[in-house]
């Protein structure tokens, strides 16, 4: 086999000859030609690229500024932090609760959503399907305040439910009743803001993987149907294959949603300690702690609850990060 | 395990328009068939009504009869999943399903059947099916890599075996081999000759070369222009199809004369 130097790799019209001069490095490519369309769009991409980035940035280097009292009275006097014992012991109940609340919302909602959108591409009549599709986009337009009051006034309804759920499953740790044997009278706990979270993130993750569930290639449907399948099976062998790194960046979308959402969960909650119990008063979110408490919050109390804030950016961040890792992971390939 | 199907009367429609008309065909037992004919005059249309895979389109209807060993697939109360699971089918495109492996590719449609089979039942089954595909050697050593990871022309093959690892008593085929180089287009044609010992083949085929090597009775199908319904114009053994067209349609067509 002869070894050369000499790129042999011919360019479009335009490119030097090879032959005609000396090979003076080991990758000689021509250059490549670059029409102003191009260059145009590629440098409006990376400048919105870039201001991405720098929002972001711009968002992270705030919260850490006005953080700095807290840590300073971390480091210093952690008992002149609210609650008295330093900044961890009042954060992690409000993690706590913020991450179950918004595993409790994604769990209730995403067999929901992924139903309702393989209904309305799959099962439901051709004249139905486009109006509850209407429907479903209708109820992501609805204010998170309109959700809190109707929360609210779901909540005393509630409290019967979650009066059986102790009788019955309170030797699960969340349905325990406390000390009295009762639940919340007002039904306002973490598991009704969790169901209120649960219908508000509900069309998004709808619509969002309606929208995959749609672009199911109709070659692959035909494949399965040809085999034998029934609808369900086609839907288990074709659709839901293909959708599931759809479905995954939808729920996390939802998820993120539930992790950040206030109104709603300020409205309905009625704030307290942290509790394993969900139908019993207490427990607290994130958003909603800063919601409640900021109209009079001043110095160090101000800066504590933006240092909440930072916290939950960094959750959600983490959350984004894992979501991507596992819609890389689950991403078919071809066709 | 073959069957003689009965074309009677077949009008098949997508909404009001009427893509093909009056159909009348017999189909014997272990024998190919091809569908020849212009482009839009209704191949795949009818192929796709023996799987009652046509009433998948919304709005598409079929009146008529097709009879399978005497038995109406379009008679009330037939379930066309079952009809399916005896017809089985290869489209144009090659599509095996892009997340299971070649193994589970095979198997696919004889899971759906009947769940339970053994280990060794279904390795035994994979290798037959793909032996019957002509796969089986360039595939042996990765049967549980994805199957989007084999080329056109064996993925096309692996549908082939996807469709006969059930074991169904008609085949059909849409232009399998349109996609593919000569030597894939051998293999598939020599793999036609081979499944006629077992089933009953129909293919559709654009290449009339094709259809005179392997059919052994060809139908034309013919339309009389755009909006118009197709029609079947002739149906015949290959060879006087071929050698002297009782329809001067026929004539026309496979002589290159349109018109
Ligand atoms: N999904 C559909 N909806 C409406 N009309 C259709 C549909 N599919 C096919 N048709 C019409 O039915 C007629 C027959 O189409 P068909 O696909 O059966 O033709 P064909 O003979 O297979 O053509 P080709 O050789 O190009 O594949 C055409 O007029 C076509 O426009
Ligand atoms: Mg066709």
């Amino acid at each position: 086999m002869p070894t050369s130097t000499q790129t042999t790799v011919s360019g479009p019209a335009g490119a030097p000859d090879p032959d005609s001069r000396p090979a003076s490095g080991p990758a000689q490519t021509p250059k490549a030609v670059v029409r102003p369309g191009d260059r145009i769009f590629s440098a409006a991409t990376l400048i919105a690229g870039i201001l991405i980035l720098l929002i972001l940035a711009g968002v992270a280097l705030f919260l850490l500024a006005q953080s700095k009292d807290t840590i300073n009275a971390q480091i210093s006097d952690p008992s002149s932090i609210t609650g008295g014992h330093g900044f961890f012991a009042y954060v992690w109940p409000l993690v706590v609760g913020t991450l179950i609340s918004s595993a409790i919302a994604l769990l209730v909602a995403t067999p929901f959503a992924l139903g309702i959108a393989l209904f309305t591409t799959h099962m439901a009549p051709r004249k139905l399907a486009p109006v509850l599709g209407y429907v479903i986009d209708l109820l992501a337009a609805i204010p998170s305040v309109v959700y809190g009051l109707w929360g609210i006034a779901l909540a005393g309804n509630l409290t019967a439910f979650y009066l059986w759920l102790s009788k019955w499953f309170g030797w699960i740790p969340i349905f325990a009743p406390d000390a009295d044997g009762s639940v919340s009278n007002t039904g306002r706990t973490l598991l009704t803001a969790s169901l209120v979270l649960s219908i508000m993130i509900l069309p998004i993750i709808t619509s969002l993987t309606r929208e995959i569930f749609l672009q199911t290639p109709r070659l692959q449907e035909e494949a399965a149907l040809a085999l034998g399948a029934t609808r369900w099976e086609m839907i288990r062998m074709s659709v839901l294959p293909f959708g599931k790194s759809g479905i995954a960046s939808a729920t996390m979308l939802g998820l993120g949603r539930a992790l950040g959402e206030t109104m709603a969960v300020a409205m309905i909650l009625s704030p307290g300690l942290l509790t394993a119990s969900l139908v019993v008063s207490g427990n607290q979110t994130i958003a909603s702690e800063i919601a409640q408490n900021f109209p009079e919050a001043a110095g160090l109390r101000l800066s504590e609850l933006i240092t909440v804030g930072l916290v939950l950016f960094v959750i959600t961040l983490l959350v984004n990060m894992a979501a991507r890792a596992i819609v890389a992971k689950t991403s078919v390939k071809g066709s | 395990m073959s069957k003689q199907i009965d074309i009677k009367d077949l009008d098949i429609f997508y909404g009001d328009f009427r893509a093909v008309d009056g159909v009348q065909m017999q189909i014997k037992p272990r024998s190919v068939t091809a569908f020849i004919g212009p482009s839009g005059c209704g191949k795949s249309t009818v192929l796709r009504t023996l799987n009652r895979m046509h009433e998948v389109i919304p709005g598409a209807s079929v009146s008529g009869e097709i009879l399978m060993d005497g038995n109406n697939i379009y008679g009330p109360g037939v379930d066309p999943v079952n009809v399916r699971r005896e017809v089985g089918m290869v489209f144009q495109r090659a599509n095996p399903f892009p997340t299971m492996s070649i193994k589970e590719n095979v198997l696919a449609g004889v899971r759906l059947n009947n769940k339970r089979m053994s280990r060794s039942e279904a390795d035994e089954l994979t290798e037959r099916a793909l032996r019957g595909a002509n796969l089986w050697n360039e595939v042996k050593d990765r049967l549980n890599l994805p199957g989007s990871g084999l080329s056109g022309g064996q993925q096309q093959r692996l549908c082939i075996a996807r469709a006969i690892a059930v074991e169904p008593e008609v085949l059909l085929m849409d232009e399998p081999c349109s996609a593919l180089d000569p030597i894939s287009t051998l293999a598939i044609e020599d793999l036609i000759n081979d499944l006629k010992d077992k089933y009953t083949v129909v293919i559709v085929t654009h290449n009339m070369q094709q259809a005179a090597r392997v059919s052994d009775k060809t139908a034309f199908f013919n339309i009389a222009g755009t909006g118009k319904p197709g029609k079947l114009i002739e149906f015949n053994e290959t060879s006087s199809i071929f050698s002297n067209p009782e329809k001067e349609e026929t004539e026309n067509y496979i002589s290159g004369r349109f018109g």
